[in-house]
């Protein structure tokens, strides 16, 4: 893992031809080679995910990576984060993975404003597990598990992150790349909670290319820290209704972080038991 | 009389079992071995909580039936315990409100005048207890006066003002021996994890294992060590094992309920091979059954738990020795094997209070492997132990992986790969099962020579060790239930042509992996109403059938 090696690993990509995740594997890559040249060591960073087509990235990646379970990417990362805030911990995560199973710990990391970094893989749909409705997918989808169509409407992640306290929260588009660099190595310089929702296309089950094509836009970036300019930003597209998509920063706010940067104290381990012990006595 | 047993009871939100722990204190400052056991319902204020406190000259871990003294706060605690009331008993009761028979102090009459607030009453009874005893007024406000959380003069003089109102009824005697540090079972573990040099405790609250929580958070500070809350108990074991991955040593600690959560997270601890301590306090179940009483009914559980195969390490302390003891040996097994290590208590053992020895375990110094480079995560080494590296690591990518994956930690789907990283953890397990495979690891008492052998774990063993003193009976005890500790259990067993078995489950739960191993019980004492046994009961089923 030399600064002259490639980042991008020499394990084969078992991704299908036309998968949104060459574009975002591209545009982090990009993103940590500008870091790199700036003088973070590659080693600093510690990508974590979940499971399912986007997890793969952790073993395409010539960096530290630590593939955990569906939906538990965040709470992996909080705790690699909180051992030692030194690093710069990204979670990739799935729609279905982060929104469904791993939802309680995506609230949970937002209010705490822990200083991690999410990138989800928002294809709407189930990839590895061929085809089914994902909490964003649009009202009436049909997938094998709902072959009549689901009846219920997506959530809007942008305005619940808003909800949960999140200090940073932007969209992006794995077709928009430029911008898609600019908002992950926003994100990962944002002192808190970082959330990416980043809509990709699924070539095989979902491939949603015209409609977003058509209707997605860059919003402006003017009142970022204005909660309510965002939260209405967040509400123009509520994730089944054709209609302008807004892409980039919706809200960035600084809280105080998590974990505190305390410092490091030298500790006599066996002395501390021996006076804590006295105390019972 | 060479021990005292004294009962306190009242309300819930009375400080019943504050003033227990202070009286255990006082006990322990006269150079007492001490034994507190906490009873309350599942409730805030009210209902009915008591505490019997046990005193002796020699080490005890459990109560007696009966009792030398009961104080009541309420009438409740005279009409549920009089019949525990041991001859020439004595109660002591507020006079304010309660009827009975005894010495009557009027302790709301005391508070008024004194103008102190009702929880007041703990420290004027605890006075008025010792004043019976015989106790010195100087020894009872020494240990008042460091015991005493909140507005200590004013307590003071409410407990002198009960102190005067009171002859002595006996005369008891200090004996020698150091003051003893009293805490439960909980917060000996807890030490016992500080000892083994943990650097993070995360929990969710769960009775009866938080209070290994509540300690630690109380200590974390001083100790420089991190202890967090997070939202659930599925969030607590990712977040030890996002510790784990950096290097530092984590533990977890639950119940049941919460571990059924966790077993996704100890199963990608077992694939990534990453080391972790799991302390679960066993209660009554299933699902949210009785949560503050007593079980041994989660061993089959905690060992069979997680989807695959993969070792892990399973003790179960009696007492607080063996608590410190396991506690640090956990944390260095964990991080040593790089599995699961599992401290199995239970809410006898968690919440009871224990005076126990301030010296600490000498952990090992683990040998490992130096990693090699380039650096593998998953390197093949005889015992099926991988050398460790920790990010951020210059020029080296670390990579763990819950999918079956190669050396480097990249997923595979290959036959022979998988093959091998299974037969690495297998070569794992076989080293382990030699490594506990020791006498130490077996407990034997009694006599050793008796033909009658009675096996029990975890905090049975307290009340079965003085249930048997007079009896021709060997106890036989294993430390480590996982792996079992064959040999050195067959050894103990040498000579045993009768077999009890006593458990506090309802089907047995050591007794499926003694027949495992061809050990079969000829009877079996189960005992599965929550409560846990004292030393008379006891002894009357097992000299049923010795």
């Amino acid at each position: 893992m030399n600064p002259n090696e490639s980042l991008v690993a020499d394990t084969k990509n078992t991704w299908c031809p036309g998968c949104g995740n060459f574009a975002i594997q591209h545009a982090v890559k990009f993103v940590i080679e500008e870091f790199e040249k700036e003088g973070v060591p590659r080693e600093n960073f510690v990508f974590v995910t979940g499971i399912g087509c986007h997890a793969k990235i952790a073993d395409y990646f010539n960096l530290n990576s630590f593939y955990s379970l569906h939906g538990r990417t965040i709470p992996v990362a909080s705790g690699i984060k909180m051992a030692n805030p030194d690093l710069k911990v990204i979670c990739f995560a799935g729609d279905g993975d982060l929104y469904a199973e791993g939802l309680e710990h995506l609230i949970h990391a937002a209010k705490r404003n822990i200083d991690i970094t999410v990138i989800c893989h928002n294809n709407r749909v189930y990839g590895l597990t061929t085809g089914q409705y994902t909490p964003t997918s649009p009202y009436g989808y049909r997938g094998k598990s709902t072959p009549g169509g689901i009846h219920e409407y997506p959530l809007n992640i942008i305005e619940m992150l808003l909800g949960s306290g999140a200090t940073f929260v932007a969209r992006g588009y794995s077709r928009k790349i430029p911008l898609l660099k600019r908002i992950i190595r926003e994100a990962i310089l944002h002192p808190g909670f970082a959330h990416i929702d980043v809509l990709q296309i699924c070539a095989s089950f979902f491939n949603m290319t015209p409609q977003y094509d058509e209707f997605v836009y860059e919003t402006s970036e003017a009142n970022v820290s204005q909660f309510d300019v965002a939260c209405r930003t967040g509400q123009q597209w509520n994730y089944s209704d054709p209609g302008p998509i807004p892409l980039g920063i919706f809200y960035k706010t600084i809280k105080p972080s998590f974990p505190e940067n305390k410092e490091k104290k030298v500790i006599n381990r066996e002395e501390i038991i021996r006076t804590i012990l006295s105390r019972y006595s | 009389m060479n021990e005292y047993s004294i009962l306190i009871g009242g309300k819930a939100g009375d400080g019943i079992s504050q003033a227990g722990q202070i009286i255990g204190s006082i006990f322990s400052s006269l150079g007492y071995h001490v034994y507190q056991y906490v009873d309350y319902p599942s409730l805030i204020r009210g209902g009915h909580n008591f505490c019997i406190i046990r005193a002796a000259k020699e080490p005890i871990f459990t109560h007696r039936t009966k009792v030398n003294a009961i104080i009541a706060f309420d009438q409740q605690t005279v009409d549920t315990h009089l019949d525990k009331l041991a001859n020439h008993g004595i109660i002591l009761f507020d006079k304010d409100k309660v009827k009975t028979e005894g010495v009557g102090i009027s302790i709301t009459q005391i508070i008024n005048e004194l103008q102190g607030i009702p929880i007041m009453g703990n420290t004027a009874m605890i006075a008025v207890l010792f004043r019976y005893l015989g106790v010195p007024w100087e020894h009872v406000e020494s240990v008042l006066s460091r015991k005493i959380p909140k507005k200590i003069e004013k307590n003071l003089q409410i407990a002198q003002a009960a102190w005067k109102t009171v002859t002595p009824g006996l005369n008891i005697s200090p004996i020698s021996g150091e003051t003893k540090p009293f805490l439960s079972g909980n917060e000996w573990i807890a030490i016992g994890l500080l000892a083994g040099g943990i650097d993070a405790y995360i929990a969710y609250p769960m009775t009866p294992s938080s209070g290994v929580l509540h300690f630690l958070a109380s200590v974390a500070e001083e100790t420089g060590i991190t202890v967090y809350h997070p939202e659930s108990e599925i969030a607590v074991i990712l977040m030890a094992l996002g510790f784990s991955y950096t290097g530092k040593k984590s533990a977890v600690g639950t119940s049941g309920g919460g571990f059924c959560l966790m077993t996704e997270g100890l199963s990608l601890a077992g694939q990534a091979e990453l080391p972790i301590v799991i302390i679960v306090s066993q209660r009554t179940g299933p699902s949210t059954g009785l949560p503050t009483y007593t079980a041994q009914s989660d061993l089959m559980f905690i060992r069979h738990a997680g989807q695959g195969e993969f070792p892990r390490w399973i003790a179960a302390p009696a007492n607080p020795d063996e608590a410190l003891r396991l506690g640090a040996e956990a944390v260095q097994i964990s991080s040593q094997f790089q599995i699961p290590a599992f401290i199995l208590t239970d809410k006898t053992f968690s919440e009871g209070i224990y005076t126990g020895s301030s010296s600490l375990p000498r952990t090992e110094p683990t040998t490992k492997p130096g990693p090699t480079f380039p650096y593998n995560r998953y390197a093949d080494h005889p015992d099926g132990i991988s050398p460790v590296l920790s990010p951020p690591y210059p020029g080296e990518s670390i990579k763990v992986n819950s999918y079956t994956h190669d050396v480097r930690g990249i997923t595979t789907e290959d036959p022979q790969v998988t093959r091998f990283m299974v037969e690495k953890r297998k070569r794992k397990q076989q080293v382990l099962c030699e490594y506990v495979d020791r006498p130490e690891n077996i407990f034997i008492d009694g006599d050793k020579n008796a033909t009658t052998g009675i096996i029990c774990w975890g905090s049975v063993r307290g009340p079965v060790t003085e249930a048997i003193q007079t009896m021709s009976v060997r106890i036989i005890s294993p430390l480590i239930l996982e792996p079992f500790p064959k040999k050195s259990f067959l050894k103990a067993m040498e000579g045993v042509e009768k077999i009890i078995l006593i458990e506090e489950s309802a089907m047995g739960q050591l007794d499926k992996i003694l027949r495992e191993h061809g050990i079969v019980p000829d009877q079996q004492i189960l005992r599965y109403d929550g409560r846990p046994s004292a030393v008379e009961e006891l002894e009357e089923q097992i000299r049923r059938y010795v």
